[in-house]
């Protein structure tokens, strides 16, 4: 069972409008059957400070990485957590978040990897939902646990590894972090913790456009002309392209992995989540440092 | 990284100890509810610093904006630290360190060990590299202290 589609007029404007719901929407359709409502955060104590009523939490350090390897949870470990929080195969699950959807975006491509189909993002947020003066609560939501069958993890479509990358050069890649953490000037973004890189710059032939440059200032996801703008028109992304996004651990280019594929409709869109982490500290893989894209390596 | 070693309970102070007691004794749901406790329990800044953001140091270990400020005087450390509302974890961390470290001699601060935050148990809880941020909380407090002290 899965809720019906939110038919606002700024939605319409894009690839896939079914793909978000506006804060109106969520509104008149909390407790519904069939729909279940997600809140994934960068701070794992947000969510207890107070939560859209009924909404579940999920972390993506606690619940969505493998504790061990440096990976996402396996099939198993994913039917468990999705069957403990209420969600089944057929809910419409619709994910929201602190910091324009960053952490939410990236829940919401975990569970493409797993094939969920009905996987929706609140356009704005938490901060828009709390801005608009919406319920928040600190109830704890009366979950019944169901049934999430257990479903092997698809990582060919939506995700890419360090050799994929570098079969790639040729294709447009994005890199979605800062200037600074593009041109070299640093590892990590402004004002977050060193998580361990050991060079600094981007990969060669990337175009830089920082990821929250597809939020508008309340937060939602900027209008279809807006993201045309910046993706087609100024990085010169067409119809057809092959595109990684990249940033530091994945969680930044998941959000622009969404307006790619989601709200412009790129078909082949894939996101690094090795990411700078793991290419800035690969031995021998071309760096480049400054403002230019830099050349594709040739051998 | 190191192998562990266990810290000397002797020169662990009073509050925390407690601290760490009481975050182990509960279970991993709960410990979150104690550290929300905590966050909830961060002192505003005094009347005297609130507009003085020039004498706090940004702890860059931490994804979110909190700020740290130690002062020394008639040999007792005083800490004062301010994080946003939307930053509880963060707030729960300075909390912590403020209600543990406050009133203490500047020797019985520089004598916390370092790998206190790893201690309390919040690595299941809260993901061990969120702790690392407590971390550098607590190194930043301590060089701030060995500098009043020197001065």
């Amino acid at each position: 069972m899965s809720a019906e589609f939110d038919a606002a007029e700024k939605l319409a404007e894009y690839a896939h409008p079914e793909r978000l719901v506006t804060t109106e929407w969520l509104a008149e359709h909390l407790g519904e059957p069939g729909l279940v409502v997600v809140e994934s955060d960068e701070d794992v104590l947000l969510y207890e400070t107070g939560h859209i009523p009924g909404a579940v939490k999920i972390d993506w350090h606690l619940d969505l990485n493998d504790p061990v390897v440096r990976d996402y949870v396996n099939g198993e470990q994913f039917a468990a957590l999705a069957g403990s929080k209420g969600i089944a195969r057929d809910t419409t699950v619709v994910i929201y978040g602190d910091k324009n959807n960053w952490w939410a975006a990236y829940a919401l491509w975990v569970f493409t990897l797993f094939g969920h189909e009905d996987v929706r993002l609140l356009d704005g947020g938490r901060d828009l939902w709390i801005a608009e003066g919406r319920e928040l609560t600190t109830a704890a939501p009366e979950v019944t646990p169901v049934e999430y069958p257990v479903v092997e993890r698809d990582d060919s479509v939506v995700r890419a590894y360090k050799d994929d990358v570098l079969a790639h050069f040729g294709n447009p890649l994005v890199d979605v972090r800062s200037p600074e953490e593009y041109s070299g000037e640093r590892t990590t973004a402004p004002a977050y913790p060193e998580e361990g890189a050991l060079r600094a710059g981007h990969i060669p032939t990337a175009a830089s456009v920082p990821w929250a440059r597809a939020a508008a200032s309340d937060g939602t996801f900027k209008s279809r002309a807006e993201l045309d703008a910046i993706y087609r028109d100024e990085v010169g992304l067409v119809d057809g392209d092959d595109i990684i996004a990249y940033c530091r651990i994945g969680e930044r280019s998941s959000h622009t992995w969404f307006v790619l594929n989601h709200l412009l409709g790129f078909e082949k869109v894939r996101n690094y989540d090795g990411s700078w982490t793991e290419w800035g500290s690969a031995v021998r893989v071309p760096i480049v440092t400054g403002e230019a894209r830099g050349e594709a390596p040739t051998r | 990284m190191g192998e562990w070693i266990p810290m000397n309970a002797t020169t662990l102070p009073a509050r925390l100890a407690e601290t760490r007691d009481d975050f182990l004794a509960l279970g991993v749901r709960d410990r979150l509810q104690l550290l929300l406790e905590f966050s909830n329990e961060l002192p505003e800044l005094p009347e005297r610093y609130a507009d003085h953001p020039d004498l706090f140091e940004r702890v860059e270990e931490c994804q979110s904006p909190v700020f740290i400020f130690t002062e020394v005087a008639e040999g007792r450390v005083h800490l004062y630290a301010t994080a946003p509302a939307e930053s509880p974890t963060t707030r729960g961390f300075a909390s912590i360190l403020v209600q543990g470290l406050d009133g203490l001699t500047a020797d019985e601060v520089l004598d916390v060990p370092a790998d206190y935050p790893q201690s309390l148990g919040l690595g299941e809880a809260v993901s061990p590299l969120r702790v690392r941020g407590m971390t550098g909380m607590l190194g930043r407090i301590k060089r701030q202290v060995r500098e009043r002290v020197a001065a």
